[in-house]
């Protein structure tokens, strides 16, 4: 079945399929948990609020084939609230469960910065890993976000200074999160896609 | 650290780019994506596309620049000119925009941007506003491209903006516009001091210095131009590296 990315009816994926279309990565658009069933990679996009896509996903049956999936080793990546889903809650207007994959939850920037989070920062690398191999320290990358993952050092890929330490790329086993966009992150996102793309 | 943004602003009419220029590297200059494509290769941090339509039909068709733009950038981009209801600001954003920015409608209800940052979140939601100095020294905010002054003020609009949910502010200087002066810093540090959302300077840009100026004095986060970068007077890459050279942050 090749990548699958995730439609859920949350955000444009225009500029998301624009870039795998750049990287000439396959890839099909589905909400159906049958076609999801069978990925060999998925991709949660999303923008907006935390809520909001995790009742758009339990209304489409989809929480449960995502954490199946997950749960099975498939390349699995969230981009920007599609990575704030991986964790275990949120407290964006209330306090909401995610599909809890990884362990943490996602908290409010505190309001000593700008909100939201808007622009290009740069990439502190925190770990080793195979996403990073194709991009360098420093590297720029497009933010859009009031929320932040507040998780454990041991999942923090690399992250970017505003305000406190906002985890930019997680990890956990085959599950990877970007809060940034790397569709919009010009060379260094293409660059960071093709890194996920080689973990396929 | 978060980087200073460079911002090229683009006008079409009727889906071509107007001012583009002799660029000698892409195919057709008068066309939004390949003038977007060549301008995010170069180092543009983001791009506003102003559409300069006339009529609403031909708007209509005109915005379908949009979504070619969309599929080629990849870097976020801004699209602004003629919007007037929360339907403008679907059609754009679906088209692939990543954020909208309205002008005289936001003047004439407000309540437009509470309702699109509700709708879209605040983060898409741009309040362009055009200031004058009148003779008293009171910044006014004027509409419909600068001919008409209106009663409010440019500081207290701003600041109401932000309010009512816009996620960032761009002041254009009507007086510094084109003169190749400098940004008009007094109103831009004005504006800084009081809103907690990012400030976009305007008008005014003729060397590179203007926009170290704008960043030193202003503390903007952002700086945006039109002539200087399509008549190639300043290339992007020698401003960045200028900027750089001063100690600002600047993604490279």
């Amino acid at each position: 079945m090749g990548t699958v990315i995730i439609d859920y009816g949350v955000g444009n994926i225009g500029s998301l399929m624009g870039a795998l279309d750049a990287i000439q990565m396959a890839y099909v658009l589905s909400g159906n948990p049958t076609v999801i069933e069978g990925a060999t990679a998925i991709i949660l996009p999303g923008v907006g609020a935390f809520k909001a896509a995790m009742d758009e996903l339990e209304k489409r049956d989809l929480v449960d084939i995502l954490k199946k999936k997950a749960k099975a080793g498939t390349p699995f990546m969230g981009i920007c609230l599609g990575m704030q889903l991986l964790f275990e809650s949120s407290e964006e207007n209330g306090h909401h469960e995610g599909l809890g994959l990884i362990e943490g939850n996602v908290k409010a920037i505190p309001a000593t910065v700008k909100i939201p989070h808007m622009g290009w920062n740069s990439l502190d690398f925190q770990l080793e890993d195979a996403i990073l191999k194709n991009n360098a320290p420093g590297d720029y990358v497009y933010y859009v976000h009031s929320y932040y993952a507040n998780t454990a050092a041991e999942f923090i890929v690399a992250s970017s200074e505003y305000g406190v330490q906002v985890p930019g790329i997680v990890r956990k086993d085959n599950m990877i999160g970007m809060q940034f966009h790397p569709e919009k992150s010009s060379e260094a996102g293409l660059n960071l896609l093709n890194a996920f793309k080689e973990l396929i | 650290m978060l980087a200073r943004r460079i911002i090229p602003c683009l006008d079409v009419r009727n889906g071509r780019v107007v001012k583009g220029q002799k660029f000698k590297d892409i195919i057709d200059v008068d066309s939004p994506e390949d003038l977007g494509a060549f301008y995010s290769k170069n180092g543009a941090d983001e791009l506003v596309f102003y559409d300069i339509t006339a009529s609403n039909e031909e708007r209509a068709i005109s915005l379908s620049f949009v979504e070619k733009v969309a599929a080629k950038l990849r870097i976020p981009f801004c699209v602004g000119g003629g919007i007037r209801t929360i339907d403008d600001f679907s059609t754009v954003l679906n088209k692939g925009a990543d954020k909208v920015s309205v002008n005289s409608a936001a003047v004439s209800n407000p309540l437009l941007i509470k309702e699109a940052a509700e709708k879209f979140g605040s983060q898409c939601v741009v309040l362009s506003l055009d200031a004058k100095k009148n003779d008293a020294g009171l910044y006014k905010i004027y509409i419909n491209g600068g001919r008409t002054e209106t009663e409010l003020e440019a500081v207290a609009w701003a600041k109401e903006g932000v309010r009512l949910g816009a996620g960032e502010i761009v002041v254009n200087s009507i007086d510094e516009d084109g003169m190749k002066n400098g940004y008009d810093t007094t109103l831009l540090k004005m504006i800084t001091d009081v809103v907690n959302v990012p400030v976009i300077a305007s008008g005014g840009a003729g060397t590179k210095a203007h926009f170290y100026e704008a960043i030193r004095d202003a503390n903007v986060d952002g700086v945006l131009a039109a002539s200087v970068f399509h008549f190639g007077e300043i290339p992007i890459p020698e401003l960045k590296a200028y900027l750089l050279e001063k100690g600002v942050v600047i993604r490279k």
